[in-house]
């Protein structure tokens, strides 16, 4: 393969009228595109020249057809100068920094010194207008200078005060402008910082206007036959029109006002040509009233030519469908229907090596009606290029023609390597290499354990996957991106990947406290996790082998696997009672069994995650992976064991709870009265800093907070272990006790901004309660849980509550969105160079080490770079 | 473990917080020879294999960790840090403060270490507190307006002023002077009696109402005892020592302060500490202060990332902002800078300027669509087999 091109650096420069000239083919002079034949008119706006946009028609300057011309410009002749918008702030600069008469810069030698330094020192600062003093007189020539006023979008004026003390204004033409800044002589323009051999000053104001070719402004042909022009032809339509009048009431020598008049329009159609959003300038509209898309338009924004074409590419071999669920795959897996894959494909060269096995894929053609099937081919390339599609007719001669030097355009399957993605891409586990399995259905699947790093539900997310092209980027894919690579997270350096939801529940009820387990139980949890051999019984009674759910668990782990912690059901108690602890919370394993304590999330789920952690750094990516994989199979076939489930009578509470419940609540009531009681006195003593509303909304909220909390517990008591919510909860799986606290005992106060609600209407929130009335109640405390259900009062206030969260979730999403934007722009070039420094691309050393200790974040231990506890633990096999 | 141990550990050239781990977890544990050279080569082992590669995209990864945890926090502005009396913006608006580098945090706290004579005793650090929380006059005494001797007379409580450690002489002092430095308002005169403890204004012009109630106004909230910009101060007692949070900060104003202790003292206005402290000091504080933000809303960020972040935005000598008027505003390259934001005034302003994009950068390879120079795409160096 010969070595690719690079570009090596793209030079900015203004286009001289001479330029525009010579790389015009075309003087453009008629305002009319098509004639009635539909045919472009000779020097028209779509003139031949210009490029084809037609099929059929060939281009006048290349001879090419509409697919392989890029197109030419060409020009129109302003009848007088005009300015160019973007420039205005320029020429308000150069014509207040150089003299009315001479045109030189305002300064003096000597001035110049001082502001610069002296000739030799001098760096790339530049003069600006501030560094010369208003309505002075000429160092060079000594003539007077006059204000110059500058009025939006494109008004230059000189002002000056007359003998008689009047002040006089005068308009500057464009004509008078450029005559001034033409006069400025290359030395003083480098003093300003611009160049004069790539932009003559007098170059931003236009006599010369390029045509750009048909290409870049091709009219559609609508239903009806009717050609519609583009946005920039039907301005440069509005340019020609006005320029043609200029020129011929010019030549008739028409009165002065009316060639100002004829002027200014032209000078607003080509002001808003190159810039339709001018401060102080209507925008020209198409006749629907629509403003115009002109050229500044079509670079700026999100969809604009930079950030939308130019740094978002649109890609072939990418699929996108709704995602659902398979715990039964691996993590590294992605299902994926035929549908897809009988379309995606994969080019394979022919070689020697591989003919037969090409053309049997050749002869199968495109149709693949069931998974069994082999993979056919969509498209044989030819070594000249050429592409076939495979189908009936040609499958057997392209067949016979395969030799060496051709490239088949196979089918996926099974194995192929291909990258899946979620949007938002907010971190690079968002895209990641899975393998190929193909499935029936419709959708794409993938492994529940696999959510967290693209944030995947499957209440209709859909996703996207695309099948790399050559064999360096398939090898980039699957040795950097592929889901193993990716468990640990650059972010903290511990898993991101691991057991979510049921996983955690259901390896939580299979190893929590001791259990036996009968040898058909024991093959069943195990089957898909494939033991070769099952270990010695932990006991046997009447004959009869048993095996303990420890012992289960240990069959996936590593054999040399040491570590000791707490998982996350335990209590913080003030002394750990180590094995005996009551919540069985205190996991030891020891040469890879586990002795005592419950697996949950802190073990296996994604973020914590401690075994999966330190089975990644003792035995690498791939073990992890595995690990994850069995654990989770294991789990699901835990869960299935005892059955799961949550329904609407798992809250109950019995009759005294509930007594218990309404007691606290009411004590809760009669305590908020009774404060308000005292503020109504006068007696509340104020905190510190606080008005006394402050404080007595604080102390409410606390007590009433604090009523909550009670009857949690109180629900917390009768509910126990054999409650799903409690199991979930504990385990980490999923909620909380307060959502439990919510379900079964008392909602709690809603709030807004992290107030009580306090608006509506006139010093109440409702009509439904006294003016001024302070109550619990009046104020969005929800006495009621989920499960007793909410009065209508309280329903509001809960809705009140909510739709602050809704509101909140839509402003931070673009916050944070602009945030990372923002922050992946300024430092998406830094790199650690090879001698270990982090460097800009300029080559500006930002960091000497890496974090000032060189480690990876994401091969590292939650953030250190060894991680001493584990390796001590593992070798001393006892906790440290 | 033995002191051969122990010097083999201190003379390893592991990073300190590896050493650090190595004696705390080993000490008084019983290791026999064997196991310790175990341990010691895995922890080599495990050193060597956490290295960066070169060609590490490591400004991507961070701008990632502290960017997708945004989505997670919460907006809640308002939040009580520790002190249940001082609000403290949090959450994200607070994240995009410090990367914005505004010259004034919305909400400028303090918290006030005291050097060990003030720290202990509560009577002590409420006496500094009076140095540093700015006091209005009106809190000295009565402001009354007397329309018909057209005059604002002060009673300066003496009580007060002795709680309060200030004379009545330095208040009769400083009250005028700073309602013409600081009020910029000087149409009055003023008497003051030390022994009766009162002070006299009269307005220049006797005949306007609205010059009297002007200098009313100007008299009651002129601020005679603390640090102007420092509202309020709480004193609170924490592990042991009386600390003192405010609202408001001052920081060059603070230290200068009495009982102080300047080594610990602390501002949440980033751009202050690197003005009176230095770069460095600005560095460690963004580094500091954007770790505590999430650490508070629970998202675990490696330092690495924050610090790379923090660098990026001291590396000129000046905080500068993350965005538009500040690091990827000053980008060398003309397409990366125009394909951020103002597109197009940043291509009209490179024409005029020649300026050169040589496509160093990953947007501008982007756009020209060539690999970029970062990871894989950077290596030169391609191995040829040989047959």
């Amino acid at each position: 393969m010969p070595s690719p091109k690079r570009v090596g650096k793209i030079e900015f420069g203004l286009l001289s009228p001479k330029e525009i000239r010579k790389m015009s083919v075309r003087k453009i002079i008629w305002a009319d595109t098509y004639d009635d034949d539909g045919f472009p008119y000779p020097q028209g706006l779509m003139d031949l020249h210009l490029g084809v946009i037609d099929p059929g028609l060939r281009c006048k300057t290349c001879g090419n057809k509409a697919s392989d011309c890029p197109g030419h410009f060409g020009h129109i002749e302003l009848a007088k100068p005009v300015i160019h918008v973007g420039y205005t702030r320029l020429i308000r600069k150069l014509l207040r920094v150089s003299c009315r008469e001479c045109s030189r810069l305002l300064l003096s030698p000597d001035e110049l010194q001082k502001i610069l330094g002296p000739e030799e020192e001098r760096n790339d600062d530049v003069i600006t207008e501030k560094d010369i003093k208003k309505e002075r007189v000429c160092p060079h020539c000594g003539a007077q200078q006059n204000k110059i006023n500058f009025e939006k979008p494109t008004t230059f004026s000189e002002v000056w005060t007359d003998e008689n003390g009047r002040k006089q204004e005068h308009k500057l033409t464009p004509a008078d402008i450029r005559g001034r800044l033409e006069k400025i002589p290359d030395e003083d323009l480098r003093l300003l910082g611009i160049n004069p051999l790539v932009a003559r000053p007098e170059w931003t104001l236009l006599t010369v206007l390029p045509v750009p070719p048909v290409t870049m402004r091709p009219s559609i042909i609508l239903e009806n036959g009717q050609r519609s022009e583009d946005d920039l032809t039907h301005k440069l339509v509005d340019i020609i029109r006005i320029n043609q009048r200029f020129k011929e009431n010019q030549d008739a020598g028409a009165p002065q006002l009316i060639i100002e008049d004829l002027w200014e329009l032209l000078q607003y159609h080509v002001t808003t040509y190159l810039d339709n959003e001018v401060a102080g300038c209507p925008p020209a509209r198409h006749r629907s009233g629509r403003p115009l898309k002109t050229i500044s338009q079509r670079l700026k924004g999100k969809d604009g030519r930079f950030r939308g074409s130019l740094s978002g590419k649109r890609v072939n071999f990418s699929a996108r469908t709704v995602i659902s669920p398979d715990p039964n795959m691996s993590i590294g897996q992605v299902g994926i229907p035929l549908a897809v894959a009988n379309e995606m494909s994969v080019p394979i060269r022919v070689t020697p090596f591989n003919i037969d096995e090409v053309r049997a894929m050749v002869l199968k053609g495109p149709e693949r009606n069931s998974l069994t099937e082999p993979c056919g081919a969509n498209y044989a390339i030819r070594p000249d290029n050429r592409r076939v599609r495979l189908n009936d007719q040609t499958t057997e001669t392209v067949a016979e023609m395969l030799e060496p030097g051709w490239t088949v355009d196979r089918q996926l399957r099974n194995g192929d390597i291909v990258l899946f993605n979620r949007q938002p891409s907010l971190h690079r586990m968002s895209i990641m290499a899975h393998r190929v399995l193909l499935m029936d259905g419709k959708t794409f699947r993938l492994n529940p354990a696999v959510c967290p790093p693209y944030n995947a539900d499957f209440d209709g997310d859909e996703m996207n996957l695309h099948v790399p092209q050559t064999e360096e980027a398939r090898a980039e894919a699957l040795m950097l991106a592929s889901v193993c690579e990716n468990i640990l997270s650059p972010r903290f350096g511990g898993p991101i990947i691991g057991g979510i939801h049921d996983h955690i529940s259901g390896i939580f009820l299979l190893t929590h406290t001791l259990r036996w387990f009968e040898k058909s139980g024991v093959i069943y949890l195990l089957r898909s996790s494939v033991p070769d051999h099952l270990p010695e019984p932990g006991k046997v009674e009447n004959g009869v082998e048993y095996w303990s759910n420890k012992q289960v668990f240990s069959m996936i782990l590593p054999d040399d696997l040491n570590l000791v912690y707490r998982a996350s059901s335990c209590k913080n108690c003030k002394e750990c009672k180590k094995e005996a602890c009551e919540q069985d919370s205190y996991v030891q394993v020891r040469d890879g069994q586990l002795i005592t304590g419950t697996i949950d999330k802190k073990s296996i789920g994604a973020f914590d995650g401690k075994i999966l952690q330190r089975i990644i750094r003792q035995h690498g990516q791939h073990r992890g992976g595995q690990f994850i994989d069995d654990s989770t199979k294991l789990s699901i076939r835990g869960i299935m064991y005892d059955g799961f489930s949550f329904g609407i009578d798992d809250e109950d509470l019995t009759k005294t709870e509930y007594k218990l419940i309404d007691e606290v609540l009411d004590e809760a009531m009669q305590d908020v009265t009774r404060r308000i009681t005292i503020y109504n006195e006068g007696q509340l003593e104020p905190m510190p800093g606080r008005t006394l509303e402050e404080t007595l909304e604080m102390q409410i909220m606390q007590v009433l907070g604090k009523a909550r909390d009670k009857t949690g517990e109180i629900a917390g008591r009768h509910l126990g272990l054999s409650n799903s919510a409690v199991v979930m909860a504990v385990s980490g799986a999923r909620g909380s006790m307060l959502n439990l606290t919510q379900m079964a005992g008392c909602i709690g106060q809603q709030a807004v901004r992290g107030e009580r609600i306090t608006r509506g209407y006139e010093d109440r929130t409702l009509p439904h309660f006294k003016r001024g009335d302070r109550g619990a109640e009046a104020h969005g405390f929800v006495k009621n849980s989920y499960k007793s259900g909410l009065t209508p009062a309280e329903f509001f206030f809960h809705a009140i509550g909510g739709r602050e969260g809704l509101v909140d979730t839509a402003v931070r999403t673009s916050q944070s969105g602009y945030l990372q934007r923002r922050m992946i722009n300024a430092l998406q070039d830094l790199k650690v160079a090879y001698d270990h420094t982090v460097r800009t691309t300029g080559g500006r050393i930002i960091q000497f080490t890496y974090g000032e200790d060189g480690t990876d974040p994401s091969k590292s231990s939650f953030g250190d770079p060894v991680d001493v506890k584990g390796i001590l633990e593992n070798v001393l096999k006892e906790e440290v | 473990m033995d002191d051969s141990m122990v010097e083999q550990i201190l003379s390893s050239g592991l990073p300190e917080k590896t050493k650090n781990d190595l004696m705390t977890f080993m000490e008084g544990k019983k290791i026999t020879s064997e196991q310790f050279e175990k341990v010691m080569k895995q922890v080599f082992v495990e050193y060597g294999n956490t290295r960066v590669e070169p060609c590490e995209a490591v400004g991507v990864i961070a701008a990632q960790s502290i960017g997708e945890p945004g989505t997670q926090m919460t907006m809640r502005t308002f939040h009580y840090a520790g002190v249940a009396e001082i609000n403290v913006t949090l959450g994200l608006p607070r994240l995009i403060e410090i990367m914005d580098a505004r010259k004034t945090p919305s909400t400028p706290t303090m918290t006030i270490y005291l050097k060990e004579e003030f720290n202990t005793n509560r009577d002590r650090a409420r006496d500094v507190s009076w140095q540093i929380e700015a006091t209005r006059l009106s809190e000295f005494g009565d402001v009354t307006t007397d329309l018909v001797n057209m005059e604002i007379l002060v009673n300066i409580n003496k009580e007060v002023c002795q709680k309060r450690k200030i004379s009545v002489e330095a208040i009769m002092e400083k009250a005028p002077e700073k309602i013409r430095s600081r009020h910029h308002y000087r149409d009055f005169v003023h008497e003051a009696d030390a022994d009766k403890a009162v002070i006299h204004f009269f307005p220049k012009n006797a005949e306007s109402y609205q010059n009297l109630f002007q200098l009313h106004n100007h008299v009651r909230d002129v601020i005679v005892q603390g640090i102007d910009d420092i509202e309020r101060v709480v004193v609170r007692k924490e592990s042991g020592e009386y600390i003192l949070y405010t609202e408001g900060s001052n920081l060059k104003d603070v230290f200068q302060v009495e009982g102080v202790d300047t080594s610990r003292t602390r501002t949440n206005n980033i751009a202050e500490i690197s003005e009176v402290l230095g770069i460095e000091a600005g560095r460690n504080a963004i580094i500091d202060e954007a770790l505590s933000t999430l650490r508070e809303q629970g998202i675990q960020v490696d330092v690495r990332h924050i610090m790379l972040v923090a660098d990026m935005m001291c590396m000129d000598g000046e905080v500068k902002q993350i965005g538009r008027h500040g690091i990827a505003g000053e980008k060398e390259s003309v397409l990366s800078r125009a394909a951020f934001e103002v597109t197009v005034n940043h291509l009209l302003d490179a024409a005029v300027a020649n300026e050169e994009d040589v496509l160093e950068g990953v947007t501008e390879n982007v756009i020209v669509g060539q690999p970029i120079q970062l990871g894989t795409g950077d290596v030169k160096l391609i191995a040829k087999p040989i047959n």
